[in-house]
């Protein structure tokens, strides 16, 4: 009854049908499901069992079995804990609306038809292939107390009389570390807002007009509301990415001076990676893991909910 | 008059921000282009040179030797490379799966494959780096190899669908009165078909490949298996940095994904803009 293979000789009917040879998909999609399995799955169910466990390379003393204990401890008496959590909420807030912001700026620029448009879009979307690690380099070339860009402009302009070092001052280094992402995530708003800028249609920015609506209102009643949608899919993707950044702030400033730009996923990799606190370290990224699902839900029901008061 | 306002209003709404959104792009790789092509003393002068004088390639050739870049960079390119092949090939798999087949689990498939992109790739490196110690894969390419295929699959693959979705069915139909089999038809009407969209998501998966980092700093520990991004990151670690050969390393570093992700920048942003990713 199942096989459809077997009575293929009398179905030349079915070879017209597609979805009759059954099993095929699944010979398509199985090599990977089962590394996403092996490589994912698995290991975040191996991530919930080590989060129970005293497990660290520096000791082999007390290994094994501990229950709660690292969730209440973290959760009890860990301050770098609880003070990773302000630092990432500010740090994901901060980055994601500054990059909606300038974005938005950028793409309407760029939307706009100019002497040289394929050049600016070209050389405004570069950051977009420069990783984090590399973000760092141009950037510590940039903050460098002595040598760096910055120091030498600000000197030049008379704002500053003595040279700031940016990633080390803890009144300047936040700041510091924000704008240097900020320089990388621009490009990823401006290009998906300038995609969904094309697809409105010009002709109701005319009629907008002839009813004598100025750009600014323009802006707030068609545009805004036709980038809607985009909008919402940018900045959801947007903050779990900033939520997960680690490579930057790692290689930047390693979450100091004394944590102050130590997110969460920064702490679970220096306890984890660095420290080979591998218990702990897994207790970390199961509140992690938490947050971004906490996140994801709240976020995708909130988006309907607005999209029913819409309709 | 009239005309006289009209200019300064679109100098200082359009072209004043215009400009200063693209300095604030380019400066940061003008800045680290200009500090490579100087010499090391000249970059610690106290009086700072914009424009290198004398300029030399002694850094580049320095990074390259001494430095061991060019050992970096056969690993990330040997790296990247086999990863963007095993990972087009699952892609176009999956790919023609979700967009030719209505079979149970579609859906499951699909939540799955949209759900491993929020999860960051560092909650998932403990249990990894204790089971590639067992099975000894700590310490090899392969680790990364395989890491950035699981890695990538996901979002290749919904960008894989958009691509395959735009060929019409009829095409396999006529491949099927022809008597080709269904293997056939994926890699000898398909593939070619797809060629543009493959090349775009291929660029694609070999820049993520190439800039990852935190895998390729937990996996690997001896330095001639190093790929660039680890290599730099040693770099500023070293007590004397030595600021002419960073930003030359740098300079090698990214111009291979800008390259590439100049060519594809048009394909993603028809991508984005179809919705493709979005599924």
């Amino acid at each position: 009854m199942i096989s459809s293979n077997t009575s293929a000789s009398c179905s030349k009917k079915n070879t017209k049908h597609f979805g009759n040879d059954r099993g095929y998909p699944y010979l398509l999609i199985a090599p990977s499901l089962l590394l996403i399995a092996l490589l994912m799955f698995i290991p975040l169910l191996s991530v919930l069992k080590l989060s129970l466990q005293n497990y660290s390379m520096t000791s082999l003393y007390g290994r094994g079995f501990i229950g709660l204990k690292n969730f209440q401890d973290i959760l009890g008496s860990d301050s770098v804990f609880w003070h990773s959590i302000p630092v990432t909420i500010q740090w994901v807030v901060i980055e994601v609306v500054c990059q909606l912001v300038f974005g938005m700026i950028v793409a309407l620029l760029l939307n706009r038809t100019f002497k040289g448009r394929g050049l600016a879009r070209a050389m405004m979307f570069i950051p977009w292939a420069v990783s984090g690690v590399l973000t760092t380099m141009l950037w510590l070339l940039i903050f460098n107390q002595h040598i760096g860009l910055l120091n030498d402009l600000l000197h030049k302009l008379g704002i500053i009389k003595t040279n700031v070092a940016w990633l080390a001052n803890p009144k300047m280094v936040f700041g510091s570390v924000i704008l240097a992402e900020l320089w990388r995530g621009i490009p990823f708003f401006a290009i998906t807002l300038l995609a969904a800028l094309q697809t409105i249609p010009l002709e109701i920015y005319e009629s907008a007009k002839v009813d004598g609506c100025g750009p600014v209102r323009q802006f707030f009643w068609i545009t805004l509301p036709f980038l809607k949608e985009a909008i919402v899919f940018s900045t959801l993707m947007r903050a779990i990415w900033e939520f997960n950044n680690i490579d930057m702030i790692f290689t930047m400033t390693g979450g100091g001076p004394v944590y102050l730009t130590t997110t969460l996923p920064i702490y679970m990799m220096q306890t984890a990676i660095i420290e080979g606190n591998y218990g702990y370290g897994s207790a970390l990224a199961v509140f992690i893991f938490v947050i971004l699902m906490i996140f994801t839900v709240f976020y995708l029901a909130m988006n309907k909910f607005g999209r029913n008061i819409d309709e | 008059m009239n005309r006289l306002r009209k200019f300064v209003t679109s100098a200082c709404l359009f072209y004043l921000p215009l400009i200063i959104m693209l300095a604030f792009i380019l400066i940061p790789f003008l800045w680290t282009l200009s500090t490579s092509l100087k010499n090391e003393k000249d970059v610690l002068s106290p009086i700072l040179q914009y424009i290198p004088h004398p300029a030399t390639f002694q850094n580049y050739i320095e990074v390259w030797k001494v430095s061991h870049f060019s050992v970096y960079f056969i690993n990330s390119l040997f790296v990247s490379s086999i990863s963007v092949i095993a990972i087009i090939l699952l892609s176009v798999l999956n790919g023609y799966a979700l967009t030719r087949f209505n079979f149970r689990g579609k859906r499951i498939f699909m939540i799955i494959l949209l759900c491993t992109q929020l999860l960051p790739a560092v909650i998932f490196l403990i249990p990894l780096f204790l089971s590639f110690k067992v099975v000894g894969l700590i310490d090899t390419p392969f680790s990364l190899i395989i890491f950035y295929i699981a890695m990538q699959v996901p979002f290749n693959t919904l960008l894989m669908k958009g691509f395959i979705g735009n060929i019409p069915k009829q095409i396999d139909e006529a491949g099927m009165v022809d008597g080709a089999t269904r293997t056939q038809i994926i890699f000898k009407i398909i593939l070619p078909l797809v060629l543009p969209g493959l090349v775009a998501t291929a660029a694609f998966a070999f820049v993520g490949c190439w800039n990852e980092f935190i895998a390729a700093f937990t996996f690997i520990t001896s330095s001639k298996f190093f790929t660039i991004p680890v290599g730099l990151k040693f770099m500023i670690g070293e007590y004397d940095v030595q600021y002419a050969s960073l930003a030359a390393g740098s300079i090698i570093g990214l111009v291979p994904a800008v390259l590439l992700f100049a060519y594809v920048q048009k394909y993603l942003i028809q991508g984005l803009g179809s919705g493709s990713v979005k599924g």
